[in-house]
């Protein structure tokens, strides 16, 4: 925890400070992880955005074709998708993907000495290794978010128009009556915040394994478990700041 | 030469690893342009002595003056500041993993230099040719052979022209031929470019060959340090032993942990047996 703490000390100071003095950010390092993150991700997300659609718009045909309100199904698929689903699900996938990946990754250059070698070479690994993935991170959950989310609304739109009776103009006017701005941006701070535990955790498992390639093995175990952790507590309590009034 | 001030400055290192002693109340100077080669038994400490000196590791007690500046109590970014004046090959090479040779050779003119991509890839190709590598820039690491990766790791160590240069075993893993190529270029760079070399070998000839002085360690302490000269021709049985490369000796095989520490000294073989098995000659 002492060392989770001083990581994001020390990151917040390489992003917000140090710019300030002239060691700016190399932008082709933050690109390369931006690929590897998040563009590389794209089609794993789109599978799970779509299924998340398809489901809860049968899960809502099935409770609303009882009260004979089939037309509220969009409804349930936009608030749903964009403040909870959406965000969670997707931030599950990028830490099964991306967060063991940067666990394993730097776990295995730290036994292998390349972050002491870094260090007695006068880099600093937190500006060479970390901040250009926590940079990426940050913009590349948000975008998937926002990208699952349209996904997820196309599947939700596929149930409707293929198994009920919601023509496609009556699920986009219900979809946007239903839905406002609010919904789409509490969904992107949650993601936003989610990347933010997500790499801050898998950056820190990695940069502190002991031993050999048994430790990488455990802290990239630790990165996922914790970050999920994290990532739902932190849903919760989000959920309550936004949504839940007493 | 003795006037000035000691590059580096060791005095009364200790360091535990739990209740091990791995370097036991250690002094020693080096001085600016002197080729000092550390050698000693595998385990006996050179590393973490170099790890020391480069203040990657605190000791438990005692003081590192490098440059006349006390390391040991230096914040991070006065590290830095020490750490671009030196290169350091590490004993395993430390070379990135996800960056191809030409990118790890490239990487402290990239960090630390406003150089053109042009000027540092010529830089690189020229380093690299220093150390017998023409063509291998595209390479990763992984796709080398681990003689090679020690040569690159030693092309980056050089690459920004460090003033002292700490070496974990320049020449293990290198054919005969190499290691008198990487030999060769220590000493122009000592002899004729003044820079301080900190060399760990187990190589005999190729510690001959460099050295102005040698420090042999053993249970964490100096057995012996002189000139090649002196070791050479030096009394203590041990060291002859080491020098020589002989199985059979005052240093027992199998030694348990306790025992290294414990191991009493022996008592020591006439100099004219030792002698006798001298078998190295300066070229
Ligand atoms: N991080 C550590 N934790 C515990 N013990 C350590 C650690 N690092 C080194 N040691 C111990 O210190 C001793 C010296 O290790 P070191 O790597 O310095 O040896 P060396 O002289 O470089 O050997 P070699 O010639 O094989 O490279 C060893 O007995 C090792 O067990
Ligand atoms: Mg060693």
């Amino acid at each position: 925890m002492k060392n989770f703490l001083r990581l994001n000390v020390s990151l917040l100071y390489w992003v917000l400070v140090a710019p300030f003095k002239g060691q700016l950010f190399q932008i082709s390092p933050i690109f390369r992880q931006m690929v590897f993150i998040g563009v590389r991700a794209t089609p794993m997300v789109a599978l799970t955005a779509f299924s998340i659609g398809v489901t809860l718009a049968m899960q809502a045909a099935h409770s609303l074709q009882e009260l004979g309100a089939e037309i509220y199904v969009p409804d349930l698929v936009m608030v749903t998708l964009l403040r909870e689903m959406g965000p969670v699900l997707i931030a599950v996938i990028v830490i099964g993907r991306s967060g063991s990946a940067v666990a394993a990754e730097l776990g295995t250059m730290k036994v292998s000495e390349e972050i002491e070698a870094l260090e007695v070479m006068a880099i600093n690994p937190i500006r060479y290794l970390i901040v250009p993935r926590f940079i990426a991170m940050l913009i590349m959950l948000p975008a998937l978010t926002v990208l699952g989310n349209y996904i997820g609304v196309f599947g939700g739109w596929a149930v409707c128009h293929f198994a009920l009776d919601v023509t496609t103009a009556g699920y986009i006017i219900r979809a946007l009556e239903s839905a406002d701005t609010w919904d789409l941006y509490s969904g992107i701070i949650k993601s936003a915040v989610f990347a933010w535990l997500i790499i801050t955790i898998a950056c820190n498992a990695g940069l502190h394994v002991e031993g050999g390639a048994e430790g990488v093995g455990q802290a990239t175990t630790a990165a996922v478990v914790q970050s999920l952790l994290a990532m739902l507590v932190t849903n919760a309590i989000l959920t309550a700041l936004f949504f839940f009034k007493a | 030469m003795p006037d000035s001030p000691p590059v580096v400055e060791v005095a009364n290192l200790v360091r535990k690893f739990g209740e091990r002693t791995v370097i036991d109340n250690l002094s020693f100077t080096i001085q600016r342009g002197e080729t000092l080669v550390i050698m000693g038994g595998s385990g006996c400490g050179k590393s973490t002595l170099l790890r020391h000196i480069i203040g990657v590791i605190k000791p438990t007690a005692g003081s590192v003056k490098i440059f006349g500046d006390e390391i040991t109590t230096m914040n991070d970014r006065q590290i830095a500041e020490v750490r671009r004046r030196f290169g350091m090959l590490f004993q395993s090479g430390a070379l990135l993993a996800s960056l191809t040779v030409g990118e790890n050779v490239a990487l402290p003119l990239s960090q630390h230099t406003d150089l053109s991509s042009d000027e540092i890839e010529q830089i690189v190709t020229q380093k690299l040719q220093m150390v017998g590598l023409t063509g291998f820039n595209h390479l990763k690491p992984s796709e080398i052979s681990g003689g090679m990766r020690k040569r690159v790791g030693l092309a980056r160590a050089l690459v920004l022209d460090p003033e002292l240069l700490f070496s974990d075993e320049p020449t293990s893993g290198l054919d005969p031929i190499m290691t008198a190529v990487v030999d060769k270029l220590t000493l122009e760079l000592t002899r004729a470019e003044g820079m301080t070399a900190v060399v760990v070998t187990h190589d005999m000839t190729s510690a001959f060959r460099i050295a102005t002085r040698m420090i042999m360690l053993g249970r964490g302490r100096i057995l012996a340090q002189g000139t090649p000269d002196e070791i050479r021709t030096h009394p203590d049985p041990e060291v002859q032993q080491f020098i020589n490369g002989e199985a059979d000796g005052p240093m027992p095989l199998n030694l348990s942990q306790d025992d290294h520490e414990h191991h009493p000294h022996v008592k020591a073989r006439p100099l004219v047996s030792a002698q006798h098995r001298f078998r190295h000659k300066m070229p």
